[in-house]
Formats: structure tokens, sequence, C-alpha cells
């Protein structure tokens, strides 16, 4: 039986040379870290959830770019990118309608704390957080969709080479 | 129903996200979560006729500075109107979109259309408007291009294109709007227009929202994509496009701006009527020759579109007496409740049709009353309705439109819309002819009646027809002086600032 | 205000990218710059001479804030518009696809089948 081949190594065929590989391997913390952190300060310095979202889904890209469309799927496979997706919707929606019973729509119902610490703000970075994972998934979502399952284009070119 | 006034966008949306969610599961689920929802969505419409008009702050922010959602005699109508169809398209489609594959996906995307379109109709805040407008349009671009046949991608791409060019211009106006006044709040938009009066910019704005919105409702000459976008969608979504999306997005978006936020001025008054005339007469011109049964009936909603945006047209004349605009408002607004449920009735009833035979062209129809009794008889009496035939409801509202636009004084108007009137006639004489009497073709030989999913929506809707017809002094009292008067009323529009 | 007619510049420019161009690429590229153009007129809309960033630090007053800051409410305009400006791009390129699977060109005036 053979061995499952290593999707993250170094000499693998998929993906590109060592170079980048090296240095994807070592950027790609730093990017989502850096992801993270646009997402999670959003109610105190500029980004919030959609800025930071694209950050992310970036990341997944260069994922994708570097090590091949393996790798990436066993990260974040297009059910999990749906499912994920789908959730975070549905809970955006839900916790407003959850405010309605403390008064209004949309009511900012938990404490606010003090201003300028990174818990404060009330229900503002939860709906940052959400936000930032759906808008992930979705436009990785939409990479896939349009790059990698969306091959017929490609076959449909060669097609047409070959008849000329 | 005060406290849960925003559910009417939150519901559908959440059902449209947890539709996708458990349809990974159970695919069967996707039927019963959509039939429930706008089941809820209907009955809450219909309770909102009940209630005194008041302004909802959400998240608890005084206007201007919140966003306002409110709640008057237009906006009832328009909800009673959005979501009644939207359910009987539903009851409809769970028999009908067996001809195509990925169903859960279209519930979900008729769901989203459904939250966009109550969320334009409920909200009093410009910028609103323009977000749930989008929400709603990229839905329907999504739906008009279901099936993924030639025409129908076609059609779709043809009119995302003009639709965001639409919008562009939309936004473009509001932004011109946000740096005169400061404000995005539209009551607190019509206290700052009355002080700054109709200036060039605000002209120039007033040009952009008759562009934006005009395409949206597809008047004449931004028509070019509902000729194309209606025959290739499936023939539920065709129903919603023709029936509710052009009303909703166009129609009552120029008519809350131009009558609350602009307020009555001859210069817009007289654009509207001579748009509203063409639409109807190149309407009902293209319509007579089409051997597609569902682009003669896209066609035949210009020319229909074209008679309500010419009665608001009148209704905003203030040099005609206020007895001649509260006509015209009334007949304006008696021909949108009208138009919604006999062309809905129609284009359900040619799915049916397609839905049997397999084909759209009527010459290749025939004598199909004979062996779908329900289907035929259905369409019947919508055909009779739209060409303004009495008892019928098309009947009340063209005349009410005739005769205002005659005792305002604009006679050549008048009969232009009579003339358009017989050739609608015309129209739907010759198409009952060729499709539901004469010979049954060969090969149609065997066909049944169209599934009780199906003829069921259809009845609803032709026993709609008659009893809007047969009640017409009630409909007056009960719904339409409501609207009627939170259109000419902009002072109580103005007071909504305030907070109710 | 020559910023607000450059800004028009590059509305016209999109808008003739969309009408003149043949290939649904470009009609899709002409269109966005027509978004973007709309959304740089929004923010230059928001600017105050000798302003600052709508930000409040830890010593701050908020008069400092209303008096020198810019308007902040047409940058939450913009964001929406460009997430909306987002999905539409995304839509109109899946269908491209679509169509270049189903016509085999990308050529506009070839794929005219609804007549009439």
């Amino acid at each position: 039986m053979a061995t499952k081949p290593n999707l993250a190594a170094s000499d693998s065929p998929k993906g590109m040379t060592l170079i980048v590989k090296t240095v994807v391997r070592f950027a790609i913390g730093i990017v989502f870290m850096f992801g993270w952190y646009i997402i999670i300060y959003g109610h105190l310095t500029p980004g919030g959830g959609f800025a930071g979202g694209t950050i992310l889904a970036c990341g997944y890209v260069l994922l994708t770019l570097a090590f091949g469309k393996e790798l990436a799927l066993t990260k974040m496979s297009d059910m999990a990118a749906s499912i994920v997706d789908n959730t975070c919707a549905l809970l955006f929606v839900l916790v407003p309608i959850l405010g309605i019973a403390f008064g209004y729509f949309f009511l900012n119902f938990p404490p606010h704390g003090k201003p300028f610490n990174l818990v404060s703000a009330g229900v503002i970075p939860l709906y940052n957080i959400l936000i930032g994972l759906k808008v992930t998934s979705s436009l990785f979502a939409i990479f896939l969709a349009l790059s990698i399952f969306g091959r017929f284009i490609s076959k449909l070119v060669e097609e047409a080479e070959e008849e000329e | 129903m005060q406290t849960i006034y925003p559910l009417f966008t939150a519901l559908p949306l959440a059902a449209s996200f947890f539709n996708l969610l458990v349809t990974k599961i159970n695919k069967k689920a996707a039927d019963y979560i959509a039939l429930l929802v706008t089941a809820a969505l209907a009955v809450m419409a219909v309770l909102t006729i009940f209630e005194a008009p008041f302004a909802y702050q959400v998240g608890g922010f005084p206007p201007p500075w919140g966003i306002l959602l409110v709640s008057d005699g237009l906006s009832s109508l328009m909800l009673v109107i959005i979501n009644v169809i939207g359910f009987l398209s539903i009851i409809y489609s769970t028999k009908y979109m067996t001809m195509y594959t990925a169903k859960p996906k279209y519930y979900s995307l008729f769901l989203l259309m459904l939250a966009g379109m109550n969320g334009v109709v409920i909200t009093g805040d410009l910028f609103n408007v323009f977000v749930f407008l989008e929400v709603a349009s990229l839905a329907s671009y999504a739906l008009v291009g279901f099936g993924c046949e030639h025409e129908e991608l076609e059609a779709s791409f043809k009119y995302l294109i003009l639709g965001e060019v639409a919008s562009t211009a939309i936004l473009f106006g509001i932004a011109f709007l946000y740096s005169m006044t400061g404000t995005l709040n539209m009551p607190d938009l019509a206290r700052q227009i009355e002080v700054i009066g109709i200036n060039k910019a605000v002209a120039f704005v007033i040009a952009l929202f008759i562009m934006g919105f005009g395409l949206k409702a597809s008047m004449v000459p931004f028509h070019a994509w509902l000729p194309d976008a209606h025959p290739s969608a499936p023939a539920p979504i065709s129903a919603m496009l023709s029936g509710v999306v052009i009303k909703a997005l166009g129609v009552y978006a120029i008519a809350r701006i131009m009558f609350d936020v602009i307020g009555p001025n001859a210069m817009v008054s007289s654009i509207l009527m001579f748009l509203g005339v063409l639409s109807m007469v190149i309407g009902v011109f293209l319509a007579i020759g089409q051997p597609d049964f569902k682009r003669m009936l896209a066609y035949s909603s210009i020319s229909q579109v074209g008679y309500v945006t010419a009665a608001f047209g009148l209704g905003l004349n203030p040099n005609v007496g206020s007895a001649v605009s509260t006509m015209a408002l009334f007949g304006g607004l008696y021909h949108l409740l009208n138009h919604a449920a006999f062309k809905s009735l129609l284009f359900l009833c040619s799915g049916a049709f397609e839905f049997r035979t397999g084909t759209r062209n009527r010459y290749e129809m025939g004598g199909l009353i004979r062996k779908m009794p329900v289907t035929g008889i259905a369409c019947s009496i919508g055909a009779l309705s739209i060409s303004g035939v009495p008892p019928f409801n098309g009947f009340w509202s063209k005349l009410i439109i005739i005769v205002a636009l005659i005792k305002g004084g604009f006679l050549v108007y008048g009969v232009v819309a009579t003339f358009v009137a017989f050739m609608t006639l015309a129209t739907f004489i010759k198409l009952q002819k060729s499709v539901l009497f004469g010979q049954l073709p060969v090969r149609f030989a065997g066909i049944k009646e169209a599934p009780f999913a199906m003829t069921l929506p259809l009845v609803i809707l032709a026993i709609l027809c008659i009893g809007l017809g047969l009640a017409y002094p009630f409909i007056d009292q009960g719904v339409l002086q409501a609207a009627r008067d939170a259109l000419l009323d902009k002072l109580s529009y103005m007071g909504y600032i305030l907070g109710g | 205000m020559i910023l607000y007619f450059l800004t028009l510049v590059l509305f016209v420019m999109g808008v003739y990218c969309l009408i003149a161009k043949k290939n649904i690429i470009k009609k899709i590229i002409g269109l966005t710059i027509t978004d973007y153009a709309i959304n740089l007129f929004i923010i230059i809309i928001g600017y105050r001479a000798k302003g600052i960033a709508p930000i409040m630090f830890k010593n701050m007053t908020m008069k400092e804030l209303t008096e020198y800051g810019v308007d902040p409410l047409p940058q939450a305009l913009v964001l929406t518009s460009i997430v909306i400006g987002l999905g539409v791009l995304s839509l109109m390129t899946a269908i491209c696809l679509r169509l270049y699977e189903k016509y085999k060109t990308f050529d506009m005036s070839e794929i005219n089948r609804l007549k009439g």
C-alpha cells in the first residue's frame, strides 16, 4: 500500500518552486495573524470585519498558489467553506433578533465596558468576528468556484487549439 | 406588530441561510422551510393593514442619526402585494421547479429576493433603499439565468449590465443629495428640500433618479432588458419579476421619493406622464406580433406599468385640483394592485402550459382548454382582466385613470390611453384564440391537467381578480385610502422625524 | 473642485469602455471602473480642509474630533458600496465563464440569439 504523499513537502511535484514554498511557509503565519488582528481590533482601529476577512481569504489563496489545490482543499474544503459561510450569516441575523427581546432590533445589549479596552463596545466585536469568518469563507469559495472547479474553460481552450 | 416589524427582512434572510445548511443533510426540507416562512410573512403583511402608522427606530438610535423604519398605508399595501404573491409563487414552484436542477439554491435565492424587496418597502432611510435594492436585484439577476441555457445566460448578462448602470446612477444621486443636505433620513430630507427649493442641483438629482428607478421599473426608453429577461426566467420568477419586482423596486421608489421627499411640482409631473404614455403605446404595439407567449406578456407589462406611471405623474401635478389628483392616485394604486394579480396569473398559466406541452410558441399550441380546463379558464379570466372587460378588476382601474386624465385637461393622453386599452383587448383576444381555442395539435392528444400544487395558486389568483373587481367600493375605504393619504400628505411624512 | 471633475472623467472613461468595446471581459472592467469612480466621488464629498482622520485617541476631546475630523459617514457608505461591487463582479464573471462555455466566444456581437 503506497503511503499518502506529503502535500506540504518542499519536493512534492505540485505547487511552485522551493524558494516560494520556503518563504510562504514562513509568511503564511504572519498573514493570518495580521488578518485576525485587523478583525479583533476593529472597534478601536480602522479595519473591522470585511477588511480582515479579505486578508484571510488572500492568505488561503496564497496557500493554493504556492502549494497546489490539494493542500488548500485539506485546509478548507468547499463543503467546510459553505458550512462556515451559512452558519456565520445565520448567527449574524439571529443576534439582532435576540436584541428585540431587550428593546430594539440591532440594539447593543451587552454591557459597554470602558472605552479603548479590547473587551468593550458591547456586541460590536462579535459582529466583526462573524463578518470576518463569513467573508473569508465566501471569498475563498468564489475563488474555488471560478478557478479550480471551473476547469471546463481551460479544457475548451485546449480543444479549440487542437482543432486549429 | 411594532416590535416585530424588522422581521419582514430578517426572517427571509435567516431562512435563506438556514435552508442552505439544512439541505446538506436532507434535500426535501427546502420546500417546507420556504412554504412555512412565506406563509408567516403573508399573514404578518395582512396584519399590518389594521395598524396605525408608526416609525420604528433601529438600534434605539433616535432619528436623524439612526435608521428609521416607517409603516404607513403605502408600505402595508406594497407588503401585502409582495408577500402574498411570493407565497403563491412558492406553492407553484414546489411542482414546477422539478424541471430544473439545484432546487434548494432556487429557494435560497427567492427568499433573498423577498428579503430585499420587503426591505425597500419598509425603510425610511435613502441609503438603506439602495442597499436593499441591490440585494433584491442581485438575487433576481441570478434567478433569471437559473436554468443555464444559451438564451437565459445572455438575457441574465444583459439585465445585469443594465441594472448595474442604473444602480450606479441612483448611488450618484444619493451622494449629491447627501452633500447638499447632510442627512440621509427621508423625512429629514423632505424638510431640508422644502427649505432649499428645487434648484439646479435638485433637478439633476431628479433626472438621475428617474433614469435609475425608471430602468428598474422598465419605463420606455429604459425597457430594453425586460423582453429578454422575463421570458427566460422560470415561470414563478417571471410572475414575481413582472408582477412585483418592477413595482416594488421601481414604481414604489419613484412614488415615495417624488411625492414625499421632493414634493409635487409641474416639471416632474409632465416628465412622468409623458414617459408613462410613451410606455403604454410602445409596449402594446410591440406585444401584438410576438410568437412567444411569455415575450408578449413581458411587452404588455411595459404597457400596463405605463398606466401606473402616468397616473402617478398626474397625481404629482400641483395645477389640477385636488379632486383630480386624488382620483388619479386612486386609479394608479388600484391598477398597481390589479396588475400584480392578473399578470402573475397569466405568467403562472404560461408556465403550466409549458410544463405540460413543452413549448412556449403560441402558434404551436391550440385548443388547450379541452385538455386543461382549470388552467384554461384561469388564463381566460386573466386575459379578460388585463383587457379591461367589466366586471373584472382591470376595467375599473383603467376607467378611473382615463377619466382622471380627461378631467385633468390632458385630452390627448386620455384618448391615447383608451386606444391602448382597445389594442390590449385585441392582443389578448388573439392570444386566447391561438392558445385556448382552435384545433388541438395531434402530438398534444395525451396531455393531462397541471398538478394540484400548480393549479391551486391559479385558482386563488383568479378568485382575487374577480373579487378585486366586484369589491371595488370596499377597496377604496380599506387599503387604498390609507395608501393615497400617505402619498399626498408630505407634512405627516415629515412628522416621522420626531419618532412617530 | 478640480477633483470632482477628475472623478467624473473617470466615470466617463468607464462608461466609454462599457459601450465601445466588444469583448465581454472589457465590458466587465468598464463597469467596475464606473463603480469605483462613484465610490471615489462619495469619499471626496466628506473631505474637510486641514482635517484629521475621524478616529479618537486616548487624550483627545470630543470638540477636537468634531472640529477637525473629516466626515465619517461617506466612508461607511463607500464600504457598503465596495462590497456590493464585489458581489456584482463575481456574479458577472461567473456568468461570463458560462457564456463562453455555451457560445464559444467572448465577442458580444455574436451573442445575439434573443431578438425582436
